[in-house]
């Protein structure tokens, strides 16, 4: 078989030097009985890469790739234009086969790669420090609301009513052994009054901005409010594009931030892998989940990079870990820093820029449909809209026309009537028109 | 200069390099230094798009007011610094890597090219079902390939990691027991030899941890776990094989123990690459076992991620499954989000975390498994196992394998009785491991043993490639035994760097770049 | 005259009077290689003979402190912060951990005395 070098001559050879009669004789504590027959796998047998080839391309031929079709789906995962050089470096064989830099003498690549896009989420988001990545922005949220709940003995979350419904019941299966979790409730296209909930049980309130619905939240107050009860500020992010034209969570005052990275260097994938940032105050180093690159010397005094402060995790303080977690996200986090480097300070706020000026546009033509209201007066490059039928159906209809026309806010629990619009900069005025014509005749 | 093991400097001298000429640039031939892209950056750009002015109305007040500091390099520029950060690191792709547990197999790039797929790699999450029924059929045949190889019911597919799959194997558990009003069962017995994942996990999701001591000969003592069966206990953690490489003989009777006292068995499906399409974990009693795709299944380590872990599941805990659920309706395949809408019987827990789970993981998993098909897995299997007893029979003699009177399974393990009194440490031996041109095996764990060595060779191996590795750690031990211990003083000497200082870099963290001026102020 | 007393779990009680100052060992000092951070009980806390304490962290290890005797923190070495280095360097003098007022003599007495100790650490 093609993966498999070593050949009969190769096994008659290893045996005899091993003194088994065959190869079953190295299986000989499994319990009897227990060896299965092959034929008690009904699986297929060996194909060759054509064959494979072909029923894959068939299964995803099946499917509306965002690229191959106007598409307008936002909700936490976003189309963007990633620079052709980003896959071919992550493709290089050091990096898509190299394992966690656990030996940093063989693994600088690594270790420096991380301590940049280190730098660079920490910059992002205006705050002090930040990690190596975790899985997700879902993950990273629940895992900042663990952190609060240590930092400050307390339990109680509150969970802003913007916050992605998918990121609050993570938080509430995680962190929910640990302490009560609130839901506020939110009207969509207003800010929910959050600040009335938080009390001197409070760990942490967890505001999303631009929320789910698309609405840019201002978060000062809130950590203001916050912090004079003890309590921490979370900021979440799940477009992080969004960050290259509003105002940082750090510059607001926030604790900790937890942001989704897919939108930078990481295509959609039906969901996954993506790339979980998590960025914090140096007060709070030691509390801190994941990973962490540090810069040091080697014996000649050159400058070099390990991983540091492992005393935090699973591998060392066991059950005492700041978390379970052993891998990061690897290769995302490669191609988000990549990307991130490619944009710059001058490409991201253009792109951002670009991004807010297509949504605004779209918006505008939208709102001036029957059938259809804007409800969300302030966004990045995502907005809520109200339809006179319910969105999902809509959705169905468009579908069927190759129209990806966006998420209905009833796939995440929300009202019937509500439809979740998303316009980066990949999106053409074909596409719009498309858009445009396509609910003006599932609306009439 | 000697050097602690943190290679921290411990007395005065010279470096005990071999004498090479200085250069005037600093790189050595091939080998080129890289500064950090916050060096390198000058203004330039690498991507060209429209400079739009847009106006306040519609950011609600919250314009970005200050820069952000982000370097502006070009694309030629940002090219050549990665391509010379990916020459630093040592990879499967150009050399064996031993590493015990991890299972450092080729990484097939047919799988490569199918994740990149547009129908995948290109799909939104949210995209309505009539969208993605390709998506959703490719899971349900990776599914069935878990389940099939498993000899399990069930499998819950979003978890995002190993460890991320031990807590979603914990809390169905957890919910299970709730189920049956004894939520008041909170111990966990996990062996000494464990992962740390497994007991860092079990206290997560609320458990206390009760470790159960390994016998001599490597295995789980059977009778002292017997014995610490309670009321109060939700179950037993096992790694089988263990992590010392052993099968566990008495896993059934282990099972059958648990379950007769009212707990469940979850099983660290780490090593599984040693009996996959030949041992059914199902048919040992297990109730959940994760599986490593970027293990067993071949996705790519990339250099720490991204993984996936699967978690197949018993009848018993299968109701469980956190959301979401792949159902089939009348339209085709659909994915069950929300607790309303679970079909009849079923009780998810929650849910472990947005969207679907890792699916260019998935695809890249199922292109492994048709590539292999399941003669091809348990091909793979054998041959792990063969691999490894190999290396275990060529070096028992000049090195120390506690438990090397029988076989193994796909990882043989040593200890550093063969150092003693050579002055020679297991990290030296690893360091000089180095210089040979060969990534170190994991070191240190398990912590049943004395300075641990770990080594997985997996199926990917050459026989030349196993004989010249292990030319070279018998040469390494037979000159460790000898006291001829100046290869392995302050190696390695011929990785890109020297020992690096991590106490320097634990007790003075500096975790990100700072710009001039604000460096001065700290210090 | 103080004394000095130690636990299987290699910490060093020095009594003087019934203000006890607390480290660990140089035997433990040595095991755990490189000292990075500790973390030290605040003053005024009441600790039991056996619990934990305080956190010692190497680079490849984090440690439990245990208080081997009962008392109310007194006060802790904050030196240790910026230089925990002093752990390594002189465990058993200015690396000490932190202080307490001695609940019950009698926990003292129970302690291994220096000779004992060393025989205990040769044993392993």
């Amino acid at each position: 078989m093609r993966y498999h070098p070593l050949t009969s001559e190769d096994r008659r050879i290893m045996l005899a030097k091993i003194g088994a009669p065959n190869i079953d004789a190295l299986f000989r504590d499994v319990p009897k009985g227990a060896l299965a027959p092959l034929s008690a796998f009904e699986l297929p047998d060996t194909q060759g890469e054509m064959e494979v080839e072909r029923a894959l391309s068939k299964l995803a031929a099946r499917n509306i790739a965002s690229g191959g079709a106007p598409s307008f789906c936002g909700a936490g995962a976003y189309k963007h234009h990633v620079p052709a050089s980003v896959d071919h470096l992550i493709q290089r064989s050091e990096f898509l086969t190299s394992y966690t830099p656990y030996q940093p003498e063989i693994a600088q690549g690594t270790l420096q790669y991380l301590f940049e896009f280190q730098t660079q989420v920490a910059l992002l988001t205006g705050m002090e420090v930040a990690n190596a990545s975790l899985y997700d922005g879902s993950t990273a949220t629940a895992e900042a609301v663990l952190m609060a709940q240590r930092v400050t003995r307390r339990g109680k979350a509150i969970l802003s009513g913007g916050l992605h419904p998918h990121y609050a019941e993570t938080v509430e299966t995680v962190a929910g052994l640990t302490g009560a979790i609130t839901r506020a409730t939110v009207t969509p296209g207003k800010a929910e009054d959050i600040i009335a909930l938080i009390d001197e049980d409070t760990a942490c309130v967890v505001v999303q901005s631009p929320d789910v619905y698309g609405l840019i939240r201002n978060l000062r107050p809130i950590a203001d409010a916050a912090h004079a009860k003890g309590a921490l500020l979370i900021a979440v992010v799940t477009e992080i594009v969004s960050l290259g034209l509003l105002e940082p969570p750090g510059a607001q005052g926030a604790d900790i931030v937890a942001a989704e990275g897919q939108s930078i260097g990481n295509g959609l994938n039906f969901g996954g892998p993506y790339v979980g940032l998590f960025a914090t105050r140096e007060k709070f180093l030691r509390q801190m989940p994941g990973r962490l690159t540090g810069e040091t010397a080697d014996a000649e005094g050159r400058r070099g990079f390990v991983l540091t402060l492992s005393t935090r995790e699973q591998h060392i303080r066991r059950e005492k870990a700041t978390s379970n977690i052993c891998t990061n996200s690897g290769l995302c986090t490669l191609a988000f820093t990549i990307h991130m480097t490619l944009l710059g300070e001058e490409g991201l706020s253009r792109l951002a820029r670009l991004n807010h000026a297509r949504a605004s546009a779209l918006a505008e033509r939208l709102a001036k449909l029957k059938g259809v209201e804007l409800v969300t007066p302030s966004f990045f490059n995502e907005f809520t809209l109200r339809l006179s039928r319910p969105a999902a159906e809509v959705v169905d209809a468009l579908a069927l026309k190759d129209i990806l026309a966006g998420v209905p806010a009833s796939r995440l629990g929300g009202a019937d009537d509500l439809l979740i619009v998303a316009a980066t900069e990949t999106a053409t005025d074909d596409d719009f028109s498309a858009l445009e014509a396509g609910l003006k005749e599932v609306l009439s | 200069m000697s050097l602690n093991n943190q290679g921290r400097p411990t007395g005065a001298g010279a470096a005990e390099t071999p004498s090479t000429p200085t250069t005037i640039s600093g790189d050595r031939g091939l080998d080129h230094e890289e500064v950090l892209i916050f060096e390198l950056g000058h203004g330039a750009v690498g991507v060209d798009l429209p400079d739009m002015k847009v106006s306040d109305e519609r950011l609600g007040g919250m314009r970005r007011k200050a820069g952000i500091g982000l370097p502006g390099i070009s694309e030629p520029e940002t090219v050549r610094h990665y391509v010379r950060l990916s020459r630093m690191n040592y990879a499967i792709d150009a050399g064996l890597y031993p590493l015990g547990s991890c299972t450092m197999k080729h990484n097939p790039r047919l799988n490569e090219k199918m994740a990149r797929l547009p129908g995948f790699g290109d799909l939104h999450p949210l995209a309505p079902a009539s969208a993605t029924q390709g998506a959703l059929v490719l899971i349900a045949e990776l599914m069935n390939w878990l389940t099939s190889l498993t000899g399990m019911p069930a499998v819950a597919m979003s978890p995002k990691a190993g460890a991320h799959g031990e807590l979603c194997g914990l809390l169905a558990i957890r919910a299970a027991l709730e189920a049956r009003g004894e939520g008041h069962r909170r111990r966990i017995l996990v062996p000494e030899s464990a992962h740390g994942t497994n007991p860092a996990t079990a206290a997560f999701a609320g458990f206390t941890v009760d470790e159960v001591p390994a016998m001599p000969d490597g295995h789980v003592d059977a009778d002292a776990l017997e014995a610490k069966l309670g009321p109060d206990v939700a179950a037993i953690m096992l790694t089988n094989p263990n992590t010392c490489g052993l099968f566990e003989p008495r896993v059934k009777e282990m099972a059958d123990a648990v379950h007769k006292a009212g707990g469940y068995f979850y099983c660290d499906g780490a090593n599984f690459n040693a009996i996959a399409g030949k041992v059914r974990p199902g048919d040992l009693g297990i109730d959940a076992m994760h599986i490593n795709l970027h293990k067993t299944f071949s996705t790519p380590h990339g250099g720490g991620g991204p993984g996936a872990g699967p978690v197949v599941l018993s009848e018993r805990l299968a109701p469980f499954a956190p959301l979401p659920l792949l159902v089939h309706d009348a339209n085709g395949l659909r994915l069950v989000e929300t607790r309303g809408e679970a079909p009849e019987g079923a009780q998810p827990f929650g849910r472990m975390c947005a969207f679907h789970g890792q699916m260019g993981m998935f695809v890249r998993s199922l292109s492994y498994m048709l590539s292999h098909g399941r003669n091809g897995v348990r091909q793979s299997s054998e041959d792990a196992v063969l691999s490894a007893n190999y290396i275990l029979a060529s070096l028992k003699d000049v090195m120390s394998a506690p438990f090397g009177d029988g076989p193994c399974m796909h990882e043989a393990l040593f200890d550093d009785s063969f150092l003693e009194g050579s002055g020679v440490t297991t990290l030296d031996f690893a360091k000089a491991m180095i210089d040979e041109g060969y990534h170190p095996m994991t070191m240190y764990f398990p912590l049943v043993v004395h300075g641990a060595m770990l080594i997985e060779p997996t199926e990917s191996e050459s026989r030349e490639s196993l004989d010249r590795f292990i030319h070279v750690l018998r040469e390494l031990a037979l000159e460790a035994k000898a006291g001829k211990t100046g290869r392995f003083e302050g190696a390695p000497h011929f990785a890109p760097r020297r020992r690096l200082d991590e106490t320097l870099a634990a007790r003075k963290p500096v975790l990100r770049w700072k710009p001039p001026p604000l460096r001065e102020a700290a210090e | 005259m103080s004394e000095t007393r130690y636990t299987d779990q290699h910490e060093w009680v020095r009594l003087d009077g019934d203000s006890a100052t607390i480290g660990i060992t140089k035997f433990a000092a040595e095991q755990l290689g490189d000292v990075v951070y500790v973390e030290l009980p605040a003053k005024g806390k009441a600790v039991k003979a056996g619990a934990e304490a305080a956190v010692v962290e190497s680079v490849k290890a984090a440690s439990e402190v245990y208080a081997p005797v009962s008392g109310e923190v007194t006060g802790a070495n904050d030196a240790l912060s910026a230089e925990p280095s002093k752990v390594n360097e002189d465990p058993e003098g200015a690396g000490w951990f932190f202080k307490l007022k001695l609940a019950d003599a009698a926990e003292f007495s129970k302690l291994m005395d220096a000779a004992a100790y060393a025989e205990f650490t040769k044993g392993l």
